[in-house]
């Protein structure tokens, strides 16, 4: 770890100015001091956020929820109006991480968490996304638990988190303050392919800060699930994992939201495949077809090929228990 | 005095006559409010004065030379002390009982991850962001990194079996397999990471390190950095896991033992996570071929078991792959080919339970698709196939509980009632299956002292070097000298882990417990007969029982009896003819239930029942703890854990526990472990056998096996991690 000034923010502007001039959040520390141990992150100076208010979670006028930036992942989890209207993402957190870690992670921390991919982390060797221009090595090493969607020959980086899945099929929007004020932007746009910058992940502004995470009303009448499919039953992240939030209407499918975690750089979502499903009837073949249109440029890197049928058996199966049909015989 | 007892012949029973009632007891561990109060100081948490912290360098080439430190820049950085490297650092760790320096010298790269430089400064932050900083050049040069591709591949005759006519049995059989399993390699993970603190008083090194087997390590840093073994003590009272990644000295040792020397000043070395995964003992992948054959009867004919390991060139360690294929099953013809592929990877070395660890999980597995093939139930293919003598070398067995186990758990788990025919069970998307192994680990008995006083005040002082690495040796020496003198266990005092008190075995090959337990059992044994003397009755008309003595028509008081002075008496067990004469292991059977998701794979462990006979069972409750373990370690081996060496340079990829999947408490149900009444007369003398690593051997297989019998995918690449289990089943 690299010596680093410190400084805690008093107050909102204290802090995007802090930020403006080159320093780098700190909210919870669980991603960033892993980083900075290993010097995969080496900033020079730190901006405490933790003392900001934005600890709160509350109804917007509009009955969405305003969940403020520093709002811990296990309180978010277990607030009750989450958990009765939004389970998607109470249970999309749940899934993510330990006890210990959510206690301390951050709704903001958490969607801008880093890559797990190995060569990321690992300083001797080429990343992209650590040093640009260097390589990336994860393509043609070792690469189970990388991305099969968005990925570009620059980096095959997945995002890891799972509350981010569910937060993306949720239509949330994350509302960011900087010297110019505050805007708001869906996930999709928070969020940047990798392409050619694999380093650029997000579209903030060098000062911008997140601040709250708004959620619209609740889906009426719609069924919410969280899967995640991983290698040991909890402590691991997703190979694959999928939140749903549809809606019937009688025998046909009114609603399909749908987001995906484990298979691209970002939360993943593709209105095509929620267009195929609304206003049909569900069946297997239906299934079958949902997935084909989300599987269409998916490419495997050798180890992580088995993600492509993975992808596909895990939303049928979604899609069976939220629409209630029966896999064929 | 002393009390010395060579192993050539069966030992009477004498803990069956003892009168205190402590032995075999499930006791709480004597240490564990230390250790659960975090007053139980483990190597890395002792503060000396003026005392510098190291930081480890490592290789970033896989195979090559270091051209040059490059530390100019570094030293000049805040609270820099010295870089240390040079001809005496560690290249790989030892390798277990050893007793010598493993091989040496920083220049040269032998794998990507070794340690080739030690960067102290007065601050463990100073020293590891120089450690960051510091780019030591290489010269690379080409290296072979895969085992099946190695240019190099070493056949061993004494490695070679071949008895009989194999192919011939093959052709006749009833029945018969020939399958070829692989197994990934293993990182030991010990959750304390290995830790130094070296300080030099006057020419003599004390060390306080994370150590299992003091006396051979004791030789080994003495050689490594050129004293005279005499001139280190190495402490280790407490050590957090081991596993066999601390049988022998590691690169930490060694390097703070060296700039401890060179600054005058203690210095500590705590190896990062990523360390342990690189720096220390991995086990080794394999690819086993099992071709197994029985007759109309089920009666196995042929027994063929090929291993091809690795390890880097010139080391001495290959995995032991066919440990139990040797004398677990009948097969008059027989064949063992061993192939070490030589490899620039981590070193690899022993982990717990070497050999049996994977080759049972292939051996197991390849069992159950023999009874498949021959249409029998597993578990009575296995007994059918109990040999009366050893299959190679004609010896009997000594106690041996196999078929009890068998049985006992067959009743216990409700084996009755699994269907013979995969797929059949299912709820929801969860299909259910059972499945079982058998367990076995050849027992050894190690050449161990120790000393016991038994104190004016009626206390007993136990003292030896042997190590508690978390298996309860405190507990098991407490007990054993509890009940040999009479006392309650609380007014025994153990003190183990330090290179001045007499030297025992050591923790490692499940030897410690029955080795270091005998030599106490034998001081104990001395300082009967001088009570016996002194109260004036024969040694074997002693009754000795809550701090009273009574022989002879006379009752006494130890504390009257030991009045005329303390007694202290040395204990030596030495291992003799017995270890020759019959073949000693323990064994056991276990049982899995698990539930396969039809749709994503995933396998979870809902049952699992151990059943196992080592003997005479020193405190129910440690030795349980020891079986626990062993079935999680062989649920993550079964499910979850795998070393991914980068497929161009070699280096561990996953090397720290976030991506190296040992499994988690939702990964384990409730374990269920019973034990058998055993004696076994020609183990020790106090009738024990090792348990240490009984439970990891086979039962990963009867997870597999459950796997099998739920869904009908049959996984012989381990772990069945979900992209193993979709590939072969329908959606
Ligand atoms: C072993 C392990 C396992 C894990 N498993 C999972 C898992 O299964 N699923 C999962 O989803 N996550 C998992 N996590 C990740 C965990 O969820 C994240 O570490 C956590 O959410 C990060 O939140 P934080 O507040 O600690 O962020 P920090 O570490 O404080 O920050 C993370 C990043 O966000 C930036 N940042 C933080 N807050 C703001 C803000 N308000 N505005 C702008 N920038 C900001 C920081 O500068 C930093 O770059 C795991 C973590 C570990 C260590």
């Amino acid at each position: 770890m690299r010596p680093f000034d410190y400084m805690r923010a008093e107050d909102l502007q204290a802090a995007t100015e802090a930020k403006g001039n080159g320093a780098t959040v700190i909210a919870g520390g669980t991603n960033l001091l892993d980083l900075m141990k290993l010097e995969v992150m080496a900033p020079e100076r730190l901006v405490d956020i933790t003392r900001l208010d934005l600890h709160n979670t509350e109804r917007t006028s509009g009955g969405g929820l305003r969940i403020g930036a520093l709002v811990t992942n296990s309180d978010l989890a277990a607030n009750p109006d989450v958990r009765r209207n939004w389970p998607v993402l109470s249970r999309a957190l749940l899934a993510g991480a330990t006890g210990q870690l959510r206690n301390k992670a951050t709704t903001g921390g958490n969607l801008l968490q880093r890559t797990r991919c190995y060569y990321f982390y690992d300083t001797a060797m080429p990343c992209n996304k650590r040093e640009p221009g260097s390589g990336c090595h994860a393509r043609t090493g070792f690469n189970r638990i990388h991305a099969i969607l968005g990925a570009s020959d620059k980096c095959i980086a997945t995002h890891p988190s799972d509350m981010a899945v569910a937060m993306r099929a949720l239509d949330a929007e994350v509302e960011v303050q900087g010297s110019g004020g505050t805007r708001r932007m869906g996930l999709d746009a928070l969020y940047r392919l990798p392409g050619d910058t694999p380093h650029i992940e997000t579209s903030l502004a060098e000062g911008e800060i997140i601040t709250a995470v708004i959620l619209p009303p609740p889906p009426t009448a719609a069924t919410q699930v969280y899967r995640k499919v991983r290698d040991r039953s909890s402590y691991a992240f997703a190979l694959v994992s999928v939140a749903a939030v549809v809606a019937m209407d009688g025998a046909r499918i009114r609603e399909a939201r749908l987001a995906f975690g484990g298979l691209g750089p970002m939360p993943w979502r593709d209105g095509e495949v929620e267009r195929a499903l609304e206003g049909q009837e569900p069946s297997d073949a239906l299934f079958d077809c949902a997935s084909d249109i989300l599987l269409r440029d998916a490419q495997g890197q050798g180890s992580n090929d088995f993600k492509i049928p993975l992808a596909r058996r895990t939303l049928k199966a979604v899609l069976r228990e939220v629409t209630r049909t029966e896999a064929p015989a | 005095m002393n009390k010395h007892l060579k192993m050539d012949a069966p030992q009477k029973r004498v803990l069956d006559e003892t009168a205190q009632g402590t032995l075999g007891r499930p006791l709480d561990r004597p240490e564990g409010p230390l250790k659960v109060s975090g007053r139980a100081a483990y190597s890395a948490e002792y503060q000396l004065p003026n005392m510098a912290t190291g930081v480890l360098v490592r290789a970033t080439i896989t195979h090559g030379r270091m051209t040059s430190l490059n530390d100019e820049a570094v030293r000049g950085m805040p609270g820099i002390l010295g870089v240390f490297t040079g001809e005496r650092f560690l290249r790989n760790p030892a390798q277990g009982g050893a007793g010598k320096a493993p091989v040496q010298g920083a220049s040269e790269v032998a794998y990507l991850g070794q340690p080739v430089a030690l960067v102290v400064a007065e601050t463990f932050e100073q020293a590891r962001h120089a450690a960051q900083q510091l780019r030591p050049t290489f010269a690379g040069e080409p290296a072979d990194t895969h085992p099946e591709h190695a240019a190099q591949v070493d056949r061993p005759d004494k490695k070679q079996l071949d008895q009989g006519d194999v192919d011939g049995a093959m052709q006749a059989a009833a029945a018969s397999v020939d399958v070829v399993y692989t197994t990934p390699p293993h990182s030991s993970a010990p959750m304390e990471p290995h830790a130094s603190v070296a300080e030099w008083q006057g020419d003599r090194l004390i060390l306080r390190g994370s150590y299992q087997m003091l006396k051979y390590n004791k030789k080994e840093l003495a050689d490594a950095i050129g004293v005279a073994p005499e001139n280190v003590r190495i402490l280790s009272p407490y050590v957090g896991g081991g596993f066999g990644s601390k049988l022998g000295i590691a690169p930490e040792a060694v390097s703070a033992a060296l700039a401890a020397r060179e600054l005058g000043r203690p210095v500590r070395v705590v190896m990062s996570r990523q360390q342990v995964f690189e720096g220390t003992m991995r086990r080794s992948e394999t690819r086993q071929r099992l071709r197994l054959a029985v007759d109309a009867d089920g009666v196995l004919t042929a027994l063929e078991h090929d291993a091809r390991v690795s390890n880097l060139p010139g080391e001495s360690f290959s995995e032991p792959v066919q440990q139990a294929t040797h004398f677990l099953y009948r097969g008059e013809n027989r064949r063992h080919e061993n192939e070490i592929a030589r490899v620039h990877r981590t070193c690899a070395g022993s982990v717990r339970a070497p050999g049996e660890a994977v080759g049972m999980l292939a051996l197991e597995a390849a069992m159950d698709e023999l009874a498949e093939a021959a249409g029998i139930d597993p578990i009575e293919l296995r007994k059918r196939n109990i040999p009366d003598t050893h299959p190679e070398n004609g010896i009997p067995y000594s106690a041996r509980s196999l078929a009890e186990c068998l049985d006992e758990g067959a009743r216990r788990f409700g084996w009755g009632q699994r269907d013979l025919r995969p797929g059949q069970r299912r709820e929801g998307e969860w299909l259910i299956g059972i499945g079982v192994a058998a367990a076995a680990r050849p027992n050894i008995l190690s050449d161990s002292r120790a000393r016991v006083t038994l104190r004016e005040d009626a206390t007993a002082l136990v003292e030896t070097d042997m190590t508690d690495i978390g298996t309860g040796t405190y507990s098991v020496l407490s007990q054993l000298a509890a009940e040999m003198l009479g006392l309650p266990v609380e007014s025994v005092e153990v003190r183990l882990g330090d290179t001045d008190l007499p030297p025992a075995a050591g923790s490692g090959g499940s030897w410690g417990a029955s080795s270091s337990g005998s030599s106490v059992f034998l001081a104990c044994r001395g300082i009967r007969e001088t009570l016996a003397r002194r109260i004036g009755c024969g040694a074997e008309a002693l009754t000795l029982q809550d701090g009273v003595a009574t022989g002879g028509n006379r009752r006494e008081t130890l504390r009257d009896l030991l009045a005329e002075g303390s007694i202290e008496v040395e204990g030596h067990i030495e291992p003799g003819e017995t270890a020759k004469e019959v073949s000693q292991a323990s064994y056991g059977a276990h049982f899995v239930e698990v539930a396969v998701s039809a749709v994503t794979g995933e396998v979870r462990v809902r049952r699992m029942l151990g059943v196992f006979a080592a003997g005479r069972i020193l405190n129910e409750k440690t030795a349980r703890s020891q079986c626990h373990g062993g079935m999680i370690w062989g649920i993550g081996s079964a499910l979850t854990e795998e070393i991914a060496h980068d497929p161009r340079d070699g280096h561990i990829v996953n090397r720290d526990l976030a991506e190296y999947h040992i499994p988690v408490n939702m990964d384990v149900p409730d374990l269920d472990v019973t034990f058998l009444e055993e004696r076994d007369d020609h183990a020790s003398p106090i009738q024990s056998k090792g348990i240490g690593e009984l439970g990891i051997s086979g039962a990963g297989a009867a997870v597999i096996n459950a796997i099998y019998n739920a869904c009908g995918v049959r996984v012989r690449d381990y772990p069945a991690t979900p992209d193993k289990i979709i590939a072969q089943l329908a959606e």
